[in-house]
């Protein structure tokens, strides 16, 4: 378990007003790219994250598209035991498939050659 | 024929960037087990667990670097109205408004670290913080401006760089933004510089003096040489490199690019030497940084009370942003 984050109870209401809270800003550098976490603002409302966002990750115009996202409202696993199992998943990744060596006894099998470069 | 087992792959051992530890580990085990991390390049986060003094020892540098981008852009905020022609203006500007923005983003970093920002301008005003030596000084011409976003940048810059790789994660994120803005300011000072090198024999002068009177400083800025094996910053992988390896790593990138402008450098002493493989140069004043970095330097005092004076005429803004219950009144 890691240290628990500060998290406001259940409702994705503003706070009452006057209370900053954190609020995390992804930006888009350009159309088609995925939306990257740049950094955090702190803000009374959405209203004045959206602008302090624009300030500090838009003034140059760096991004085509900002999400600016209530920290408290993000729904965080990580969990190792769900996300990192102490598993041997290797068959799930085309790195887990070495058969170098297989080939090689296929091909002595069959009397064949490995195929040039442009033909494999 | 290969037994088909012995061929599969080994994982290796999976990193985990994250410090995960149970409730009941003890915390001598567990900072033992955070310093191995770090110690091996991993990364920490705001919500991960960390001893003390480390969380203190970080939040100590990046409040630093955040007083030093606020207080720094005084200096070159009294040249917005002076600057020579628009396109100099509109520059300069820029990169006022870029310093206080990396001012915000510091100070953010901070924050999450549990130091609120009001705490944090308090005791800059208050002088029980403390920021650049390089920003308690006056500007007496545009040829200052030109040294300043040159040479000083780019001495800030070293130092920066070599911060993008920082133990601590949201900070590494944020230098990695920031050195991607510094990197125009040094573009813009490099270009007033050789401007006035090649206008009229006074503008020569002008920079010349700026460099004279800029070069004690900038040589003070990294601070003075500290055992690698004493610093607590370097132990931790908040910082990476020695204030000596940063300020040999400045010497040797932009010595030449002074030199072959024409321009000479007030230090006697100051040479490439080849067999040690580094630069000599005469021993700054320490205890003129001394001196100045607690607040005893020429502008010290104006600076500050400047910054206490724009705190209390943009008190209203705050005041109504946060909804102060007496204005509601």
């Amino acid at each position: 378990m890691t240290a628990t984050r500060p998290k406001s109870e259940g409702t994705s209401e503003p706070e009452s007003p006057g209370v900053l809270e954190p609020y995390e800003v992804f930006r888009q550098e350009k159309d088609g790219d995925p939306m990257r976490h740049g950094g955090s603002v702190l803000a009374p409302d959405p209203t004045l994250a959206v602008h302090y966002a624009r300030e500090l990750y838009g003034r140059r115009q760096e991004s085509v598209r900002l999400w600016v996202v209530r920290r408290s409202d993000i729904h965080d696993l990580d969990d190792p035991d769900l996300l990192q199992p102490p598993l041997d998943r290797s068959f799930k990744k085309p790195g887990g498939y070495v058969m170098r060596d297989k080939l090689e006894a296929a091909r002595k099998q069959a009397g064949t050659m490995k195929p040039k470069a442009k033909e494999r | 024929m290969t037994d088909p087992l012995a061929l599969d792959p080994v994982l290796p051992e999976r990193e985990r960037s994250r410090l995960t530890f149970a409730d009941d580990v003890p915390h001598d085990e567990r900072y033992r087990i955070f310093e191995e991390h770090v110690a091996a390049g991993g990364k920490v986060e705001a919500w991960d667990w960390m001893p003390d003094d480390y969380r203190t020892g970080v939040l100590r540098f990046v409040e630093m670097h955040a007083n030093s981008e606020l207080m720094g852009v005084l200096p070159e905020r009294e040249w917005l109205m002076r600057a020579p022609t628009l396109r100099r203006k509109l520059a300069l500007t820029a990169k006022v408004q870029d310093e206080v923005g990396h001012a915000q983003l510091l100070y953010r970093v901070a924050e999450d670290l549990g130091k609120p920002r009001e705490a944090m301008f308090d005791d800059l005003l208050a002088g029980k913080t403390k920021f650049h030596n390089v920003f308690h000084y006056p500007t007496r011409s545009w040829g200052d401006i030109g040294i300043i976003a040159w040479l000083v940048d780019a001495a800030a810059i070293v130092a920066q760089q070599a911060l993008r790789d920082s133990s601590y994660a949201p900070y590494a994120r944020t230098m990695r933004k920031i050195c991607w803005e510094e990197s125009v300011h040094i573009m813009h000072g490099r270009d007033v510089v050789v401007t006035l090198v090649t206008g009229t024999p006074v503008q020569r002068a002008m920079v010349q003096d700026a460099l004279d009177r800029w070069w004690g400083p900038l040589m003070q800025m990294h601070g003075p040489r500290s055992p690698r094996e004493k610093d607590r910053d370097l132990a931790w992988r908040i910082k990476a490199k020695t204030s000596e390896e940063l300020r040999q790593e400045f010497l040797g990138i932009y010595v030449p690019r002074i030199l072959e402008l024409g321009l000479s450098i007030p230090d006697p002493e100051l040479r490439f030497d080849a067999v040690a493989a580094e630069w000599r140069y005469g021993e700054p004043d320490w205890e003129e940084l001394r001196t100045v970095v607690t607040n005893h330097g020429p502008m010290s005092e104006a600076r500050l009370a400047f910054r206490r004076l724009n705190r209390e005429e943009t008190r209203w803004v705050r005041d109504a942003i946060l909804g102060d219950p007496q204005l509601a009144a």
